[in-house]
């Protein structure tokens, strides 16, 4: 079986099982699963600006809050109903990352870092000055009966469960397929050099600007998503804390793998659940989990497994 | 760590448990003996306790969770609820709304729990209530947040041990107009905690005559403060107040430096200092100024005897401090809240006769047909009156006056005073 | 308040804080400068001398200002040597690597977080000031009689926030000195310009990165010990350092000490200045999206050089 064959075997297989775990999960890991998903998906939309193009943002939570009050503002002011709502969330996603690759783009590595977490932070002030719109940070709900998508409720555990995983599924194979492609190839390649790639005559800027809308559009969806699913918008979302996850996410699961971004989101959601029922110092465990893990696992978890054993792993 | 197994017992107790619940469905007349003997055989009431151990909001968590040991303690005392024991599973929602949703799933799908009960902070409770009401899990917020009678939220949410902060600030225009001033300046934080504050406070002003000169709104986690004083406008004759956070006694010396012995009138809200000792160095300043109080810290002369059984009960002495450390000073304007809350779940699970998670939209119902919480041990801060349609108590509201590092009582408002017309009735949305 | 007080006030508020910010910036400076590592703990170092400080003070009783003067020195040397300790435990086994120091520094703050929760608990505790009177602040007018004095009503500081600039500005004369006049500033230095030709000079590099990371640390926690009077310790209040020292060493300019001060009197001054004109959330934003603009026309900062 050839390598791509076998990822798409893999991949594939990974959304079969999580269809199928669907009927077997006692409700409570199903409930979980769901919210996993969905962040899972974000930690995809940030994987392809950092574990591919190599460019570490800080400011991710500004893509993640942008798709959230692009669908929960135009619910609750304007009456859209939950499928506009989410092509609205959707485009708000375009045109931030748009905006903020066109003037980031012009710095890289610390200075990039820098500048996404200054527009991030002016991102979470602006919510809270227009509080009158956004409710800041105490945030809004999205009533039950304006989350029917389709005659579909999207509040009963099993819909949401299918449309977190139709969200994942399709991210998954988006970057699955972004990856195997050229262009991903050629992030790749900007990763390692950039003045080489540039050399080759590549223009790396219209890629790492690709790359950038990309990301942000899918983590402005995945955030989108979350606001519909679970029904509440907040300005907790753009804080500088959702800016960490995602980088921690991917970092633990193995940055630069398709894969990495939902094993991550997965092992550090069960070691906070795990641990805050051994101990209320919960974070110290989760604190000690990630020393040891990046002392001894570098690559984080898949691409400790990608280095080891599967180097077809994509 | 109780997984689903406890599912499959209860499901064949529940059938003997119902029967002698029905028994036992006027509980209150039974004597102390007679509801023990059930308890060792009973399933215990499991209440999921979500409390805020880590993040902004532990400082309250911590005394929140001593409050609620303590009135757990007592009613298991007294033969627990329906002759079955009380037990708090607690869990720490890290002052975030995407954890307290997540947390709220796990008192429902994994614990077991009955009830859901305890979060203070508002956008955790806005964040975890849909969730709650989806799983139509009984969700008994402490949060002071005027999120349950706005209507934002379900039917399932109620805040019955503590009253919200539009019935809190609108009573006390009067007595600040008629005592204080009539021209007001408000400085608060600009977030929707402090927002409450400006809207409902400008509002109540107008109406008794007064004017709010200014709203200064500071910026979250600012730590300084001296460079918003001077957009307080001279003829301020009363200074309002309710900086929250660490920073608070900042902002107390701050505006001490800045005014010097020329200040205006002072009115603030305890929210700014609890937990922390009025007579720390550098309050000195806020001697001879006002405080909202929700239940006064310091024993007053006319302290009731549930008052006292109440801070036995809890710990904390006279000062409203820990009785094992004095420095420890309790969040006791809100704290109550969550007994209050517990006794009225206690109250309302004995009326409808609650067996189990089947008896949830009964409990629901039980509760909203609540209406005058007399002062009594179950209800030490004072007389309540509930309203079933808004799912929100009203109390009375005290005004203290600090006097050489003390808060002595200066006045009560009436319970009326604090009413404010209905935005939503709860009971015509379904179960 | 008249324009031109309100100014004054607005700007010397700004330079206590700028003063902190730059002894906690040039801190993170020198980390990031010598190490190339990202810290992202280095708000909780300075967290750590706050809370050393206060438990210090707590500890010796008798006049606050002994207190102080021990924490002054106690709280600093303290994080210093927890810094080191995890520098040779931890970082040294990453291998300095970049994104691995993230992770691991992360790591390091939850840890830090919740042991200072755990023990100090989640309460905000007040350290008295060693010496605190007010300060009324003159002005002048141009009256009958020509210019005049006098004093307008707010405007106002205190000898305390007064000694703080001083001190700040006393340190980081001591800082540049160091760094530039003795043998161990030359060998930080010389490891910053080129860490492999340092080696081929034997030069320890392991030790003077264990060193360096200890002087970052102890210098924010110094920081942090002269501000504690004003703020409270509390064990969330890392978080902003962290963010404010950051912006400032990148807009400063990689890798130059000079300009990571100038950044932090810029920042600090601006952001009291800025709310002058504008609502406090407002000039926030502001404030947030100058900085960001400022690297995007500029990405080396104001005083960096173009390298990599």
């Amino acid at each position: 079986m050839s390598a791509t064959r076998r990822s798409l075997a893999l991949h594939g297989g990974l959304i079969a099982l999580l269809f199928a775990l669907q009927f077997v999960l006692p409700d409570y890991h199903h409930g979980n699963l769901a919210r996993i998903m969905v962040l899972a998906s974000y930690a995809v939309g940030y994987n392809i600006l950092f574990g591919y193009t190599g460019l570490l943002s800080l400011g991710h939570a500004l893509f993640f809050a942008a798709g959230m009050y692009g669908m929960g503002l135009t619910i609750q002011h304007l009456g859209f109903t939950p499928a506009p709502a989410l092509v609205a969330g959707l485009v708000t996603g375009i045109v931030v990352s748009a905006g903020l690759a066109l003037l980031a783009l012009r710095t890289s590595g610390v200075a990039f870092m820098i500048v996404t977490l200054m527009f991030a932070q002016a991102g979470y002030l602006t919510i809270l000055y227009f509080g009158e719109y956004t409710r800041g940070d105490e945030g809004f709900v999205i009533q039950q009966a304006e989350r029917v998508l389709w005659g579909i409720d999207l509040s009963d555990p099993t819909n949401r469960y299918f449309a977190a995983l139709i969200l994942f599924a399709i991210c998954l194979m988006a970057c699955l397929h972004l990856v195997q492609r050229p262009f991903g190839k050629t992030l790749v390649a900007i990763r390692e050099n950039e003045e080489r790639v540039r050399m080759l005559g590549y223009d790396t800027f219209a890629h790492k600007l690709g790359a950038m809308i990309v990301s942000g559009t899918i983590s402005a969806t995945a955030g989108a998503v979350y606001g519909l699913l679970f029904g509440y918008v907040g300005a907790s979302f753009a804080s500088v804390q959702y800016s960490i996850f995602p980088l921690l996410w991917v970092l633990l699961g193995g940055a630069g793998t398709v894969l990495g971004p939902f094993i991550g989101t997965l092992f550090m959601f069960y070691l906070i659940d795990f641990s805050s029922g051994i101990t209320t110092a919960y974070m110290l465990i989760a604190g000690v989990a990630l020393v040891v893990l990046t002392l001894f696992a570098p690559q984080g978890l898949t691409g400790e497994l990608r280095r080891r054993l599967w180097r077809w792993l994509p | 760590m109780t997984e689903n197994s406890s599912t499959k017992t209860t499901t064949s107790r529940r059938g003997a448990i119902r029967t002698l619940a029905g028994a036992a469905a006027g509980a209150a007349t039974m004597p102390l003996w007679a509801r023990y003997t059930h308890a060792q055989s009973a399933e215990p009431i499991r209440i999921g306790f979500q409390v805020h151990r880590t993040g902004i909001g532990a400082a309250y968590g911590r005394w929140y969770d001593r409050t609620t040991q303590a009135a757990v303690e007592l009613i298991n005392e007294g033969g627990g609820i329906n002759g079955r024991p009380v037990e708090i599973v607690a869990e720490d929602d890290g002052t975030d709304p995407k954890r307290g949703a997540e947390v709220v799933e796990k008192f429902a799908n994994q614990h077991g729990c009955d009830i859901g009960f305890g979060t203070l902070f508002s956008h955790v409770v806005i964040g975890s209530a849909p969730r709650a009401g989806e799983l139509k899990l009984p969700y008994f917020v402490v949060s002071e947040g005027h999120h349950v009678a706005s209507g934002m939220l379900n039917r399932y949410t109620l805040q019955p041990g503590i009253t919200d902060v539009k019935s809190q600030v609108q009573a006390m225009a009067p007595y600040v107009t008629r005592n204080l001033g009539k021209k007001v300046t408000m400085v608060f934080p600009d977030f929707a905690f402090g927002h409450d504050h400006r809207d409902f406070f400008t509002e109540a002003v107008k109406r008794e005559g007064g004017e709010v000169l200014a709203h200064i709104a500071i910026p979250p986690a600012e730590t300084s403060f001296t460079k918003y004083f001077p957009k307080i406008p001279r003829e301020t004759e009363v200074l309002y107040h309710v900086m929250v956070g660490p920073a608070v006694l900042t902002f107390v010396k701050e505006l001490g430096e800045f005014f010097g012995p020329q200040r205006p009138e002072m009115f603030g809200f305890i929210d700014s200092l609890e937990a922390v000792a009025m007579d720390s160095p550098g309050l000195e300043y806020l001697d001879g100024t006002y405080f909202w109080e929700g239940m006064p810290r310091h024993v007053q002369a006319d302290q009731s005897d549930h008052d006292k059984f109440y801070r036995e009960a809890v710990g904390v002495d006279n000062r409203g401090a820990s009785v094992s450390d004095p420095t420890d000073i309790s969040t006791y304007a809100h704290m109550f809240g969550c007994w209050e809350t517990l006794h009225v779940v206690k109250e309302a699970m004995e009326t409808a006769g609650y067996a189990g998670p089947g008896d949830r939209a009964a409990l629901v119902e039980a509760v909203e047909a609540m209406t005058d919480m007399p002062h009594s041990r179950s209800h030490p801060q004072g007389a309540k009156v509930f309203n079933g349609k808004t799912h929100q108590v009203f109390g009375h509201q005290y005004i203290s006056r600090v006097e050489d590092g003390r808060l002595v009582k200066v006045h009560t408002t009436s319970i009326e005073d604090t009413f404010y017309p209905d935005e939503v009735d709860y009971t015509k949305r379904a179960l | 308040m008249d324009f031109g007080p309100y100014i004054l006030l607005a700007s010397l508020e700004g330079a206590v804080t700028a003063a902190v910010l730059a002894l906690t910036a040039v801190g993170l400076s020198l980390v990031f400068g010598v190490m190339r590592v990202v810290n992202i703990a280095h708000g909780e170092f300075f967290m750590l001398g706050a809370v050393i400080a206060w438990w210090v003070a707590q500890s010796m009783g008798g006049h606050p200002a002994v207190g102080f003067a021990a924490a002054l020195v106690i709280a600093p040397l303290a994080v210093a040597a927890i810094a080191v300790a995890a520098d040779m435990t931890i970082l040294k086994r990453l291998d300095y690597d970049p994104e691995r120091t993230i992770v691991a520094t992360i790591g390091l703050l939850y840890i830090i977080q919740q042991v200072t929760l755990m023990t100090y608990g989640p309460d905000a505790r007040p350290v008295e000031a060693p010496f605190d009177t007010r300060l009324a602040i003159p002005w002048i007018e141009r009256g009958e009689g020509g210019w005049q004095l006098y004093w307008p009503w707010g405007l106002g500081t205190t000898s305390y926030k007064l000694a703080v600039i001083g001190a700040a500005v006393a340190v980081l004369i001591g800082v540049w000195l160091l760094m530039s006049r003795t043998r161990i500033g030359l060998v930080m230095r010389a490891t910053q310009m080129d860490r492999d030709m340092a080696l081929a000079f034997a030069i320890p590099v392991e030790k003077v990165y264990a060193l360096v990371f200890g002087l970052g640390a102890g210098l924010a926690a110094l920081g942090a010990v002269l501000i504690v009077p004003i703020q409270q310790a509390h064990y969330l209040m890392g978080a902003d350092p962290l963010l404010l020292s950051f912006i400032v060493v990148i807009i400063g300019g990689l890798g130059s000490l000079p300009g990571t001060v100038l950044a932090a009197v810029f920042i600090g001054l601006s952001d009291g200045i800025i709310s002058v004109f504008f609502s406090p959330t407002l000039a926030k934003i502001l404030a947030t999206l100058l900085v960001g603009m400022v690297l995007v026309f500029r990405p080396q900062g104001l005083f960096g050089s173009r390298t990599a």
